[in-house]
């Protein structure tokens, strides 16, 4: 049946995935998983962000599998999640406890605690290095000592060592009472991969989806909220970046205890904390200019990715709906990567049938000018 | 790092919340069911819906059938079958009468369902309001009070414009005169299967999170006017290029022989079955004929 156009499926997609195959291996060489985590630590850490399972293995295979395709591995790893079993909660993380290794205040120049640059590219020349082109291993380990022991020499080496209970910006700020408060909502948060998405969302809802976002999506909309099309113009309070421990309660105990929980490991972080000038109408009707805050929390190092989510994380929060930013539905419908990709791809399938009907649709339109047409509307 | 799949992919507390979703679905045919719908091993807009629902109901003694636009060769079908094929051990069939289970994206086969079959359709959009109103906190409240004045205003814009509705496919439905529901980008010719048939339908949208159906004898009804009623595609003075089909829904192709236009069964198993029947009356007569 040489007319059919998409036909012989199965030897077709065997021999398209073979190809595939080919443009992984073809060139004879390969890249160990060991050596994307250590090499791409960052590329993994999106990864998972994306992909919300924190399995730092599984996410390097799945990039070296996807061929660094980053929406592909993500898709892996979402694949890969669906398949697991939910066997327990964790205790609540308090990031109040989290082992921080780089904070900074754009609001306040001495704030306690001290701002920590800790290691950002923010102030690096973006430069190519082109001697990287030829480092070796040797080069490689060279290179680290060398770091290691001008850093172990810096005067500020023990301050910039990760710390733990670092006080926050915004707890001088509410103790003068210029954030705007709100009670403490201790409601079980949603969990959106077992539960569809409701309007209005609760905030556990905007914060996970805004979270595992697309990050290019979700820094896109962030901007666009700042820009023009929205009215958040942020200040960043606090960015802070760390580990944060997972614990579990013991199973089985009947009062379970912080001391009885079992540590499951450390996940590293990106915490923001935005600022914004929000108008605040008090019992009186009087107007008084109050800052609201916005919150991020990304997995990894995506600075950008955090801070755009506090901006929608405030965005999605207002009582008045005047720019797609503010929009949920519009926001939270779509910043998911698997499906917007999903669904642009899907565009590439046979439509022979349905598009069979569009044009029977079109030309009966056609054939039937004397019954309707502009002229009678 | 070795790791092994569940029988049908997801895991049993995901497939029983699943089906919890379609029982309510078939309770309330029509209704779309919210669900939490799961990343797939396929593109999300590739039938993960249909796949979902599949995989939540088939068992280890059910035989498959999978169609893409009704063929059973189209490499998403292909695909699909494969996965399943791969995380269950079933058997599979390109046979209508055959399966057990049958998921398709777009067509209704046309050799007609049994009560014994359990048909799963893909749908991209499964929100029939959603082209005048983008909103579903919107479109769930129109549903809950039956408010389908702009679903038929849509159709009589068409007319006013055009003297004809202009729908292609996934042309709305009511069903059981109380929902206006999507049927998926099934041809309107295949929109009459629907109505009273014996076997039961699940409708699963994987990008939308949502499971809808259509119980087995339930009235589904074209939207349409009494003065302008439903029209399906026509295909007069068509037949199927290979079988000589009428009477059934043809897509056009081109002769790559003869360059001249031709139509072919979208159904390339009914297509196949009569050819099959054909040769083997031809046979037959033959035999016939020698002795």
């Amino acid at each position: 049946m040489g007319y059919v156009a998409v036909s012989g499926g199965e030897q077709a997609i065997a021999a398209s995935l073979d190809l595939t195959e080919l443009k992984r291996v073809g060139a004879g060489r390969s890249i160990e998983v060991e050596t994307i985590l250590a090499a791409l630590p960052e590329l993994v850490e999106q990864v998972e962000s994306e992909g919300s399972l924190w399995a730092p293995e599984v996410a390097a295979t799945a990039v070296k599998q996807a061929q660094g395709s980053v929406e592909e591995a993500v898709f892996l790893m979402r694949a890969y999640r669906s398949t697991l079993e939910r066997l327990y909660t964790s205790r609540v993380i308090d990031t109040d406890t989290m082992r921080v290794d780089r904070r900074i205040s754009a609001a306040f120049k001495d704030i306690a605690g001290g701002q920590i640059l800790g290691a950002t590219r923010d102030y690096s020349h973006r430069l190519i290095e082109f001697e990287l082109a030829d480092e070796t291993p040797a080069d490689v380990r060279e290179r680290a000592a060398e770091l290691e022991r001008a850093l172990a020499a810096e005067p500020q080496a023990e301050a910039a060592a990760a710390q733990t209970r670092v006080p926050r910006v915004l707890t001088y700020l509410r103790e003068i009472d210029m954030v705007r408060s709100y009670p403490l909502d201790d409601t079980e948060p949603v969990d959106i991969t077992k539960t569809p998405l409701a309007f209005p969302a609760p905030r556990s809802v905007i914060l996970q989806a805004l979270s595992r976002g697309l990050t290019q999506a979700v820094i896109a909309i962030g901007y666009a909220a700042i820009r023009g099309f929205g009215l958040s113009h942020p200040t960043v309070g606090e960015l802070r970046h760390g580990t944060v421990a997972v614990t579990i309660d013991a199973p089985g105990s009947d009062a379970p205890t912080e001391d009885d929980a079992y540590y499951l490991g450390a996940i590293p972080v990106t915490e923001v904390e935005s600022l914004i000038v929000s108008d605040e109408v008090d019992d009186r009707g009087n107007h008084r200019s109050a800052l609201d805050v916005g919150y991020g929390l990304v997995v990894g190092d995506d600075e950008s990715k955090a801070i755009a989510m506090s901006v929608l994380d405030h965005s999605l929060r207002a009582d008045d709906v005047r720019y797609p930013t503010q929009d949920q539905e519009f926001v939270l419908y779509h910043i998911d990567g698997v499906e917007a990709t999903g669904f642009i791809s899907h565009l590439k399938l046979p439509h022979y049938v349905t598009f069979q009907s569009k044009l029977d649709a079109a030309l009966r339109s056609i054939a039937e000018p004397e019954k309707g047409g502009e002229a009678d509307a | 790092m070795r790791k092994n799949y569940n029988f049908a992919f997801l895991d049993e507390g995901s497939k029983r919340e699943i089906r919890r979703a379609i029982l309510k679905g078939v309770a309330i045919p029509g209704y779309q069911v919210p669900f939490a719908s799961r990343e797939m091993p396929i593109g999300r807009g590739w039938g993960t819906g249909g796949l979902q629902l599949t995989l939540s109901c088939i068992g280890p003694d059910d035989t498959l059938k999978v169609i893409d636009q009704g063929s059973d060769a189209s490499v998403n079908a292909v695909s699909i079958r494969g996965l399943v094929r791969e995380t269950t051990g079933v058997e599979t069939t390109t046979v209508t009468q055959e399966a057990t289970l049958i998921q398709s994206r777009h067509r209704i086969p046309e050799h007609p369902l049994t009560r014994d079959q359990l048909l799963v359709l893909q749908v991209p959009t499964p929100e029939p309001l959603r082209t005048y109103e983008a909103r579903e906190t919107v479109t769930k409240r129109l549903h809950a009070e039956a408010e389908y004045t702009g679903a038929y205003l849509e159709l009589f814009e068409q007319i006013v414009r055009y003297g004809t509705t202009t729908t292609g496919a996934d042309h709305p439905v009511m069903v059981e005169d109380r929902y206006v529901m999507a049927p998926s980008p099934i041809p309107r010719y295949d929109n009459a299967k629907l109505n009273m048939a014996e076997n039961l339908t699940l409708l699963g949208a994987g990008r939308e999170k949502k499971i809808y159906a259509v119980p087995p004898y339930t009235h589904v009804a074209s939207l349409a006017f009494d003065d302008y009623p439903f029209v399906t595609e026509e295909f007069e003075g068509a037949r199927c290029h290979r079988c000589g089909a009428t009477g059934v829904y043809l897509t056009q192709t081109v002769d790559p022989a003869t360059g001249a236009q031709i139509w072919m069964c979208s159904d390339t198993d009914y297509c196949d079955q009569r050819v099959e029947a054909a040769r083997a009356a031809a046979t037959a007569r033959k035999g016939g004929d020698a002795r």
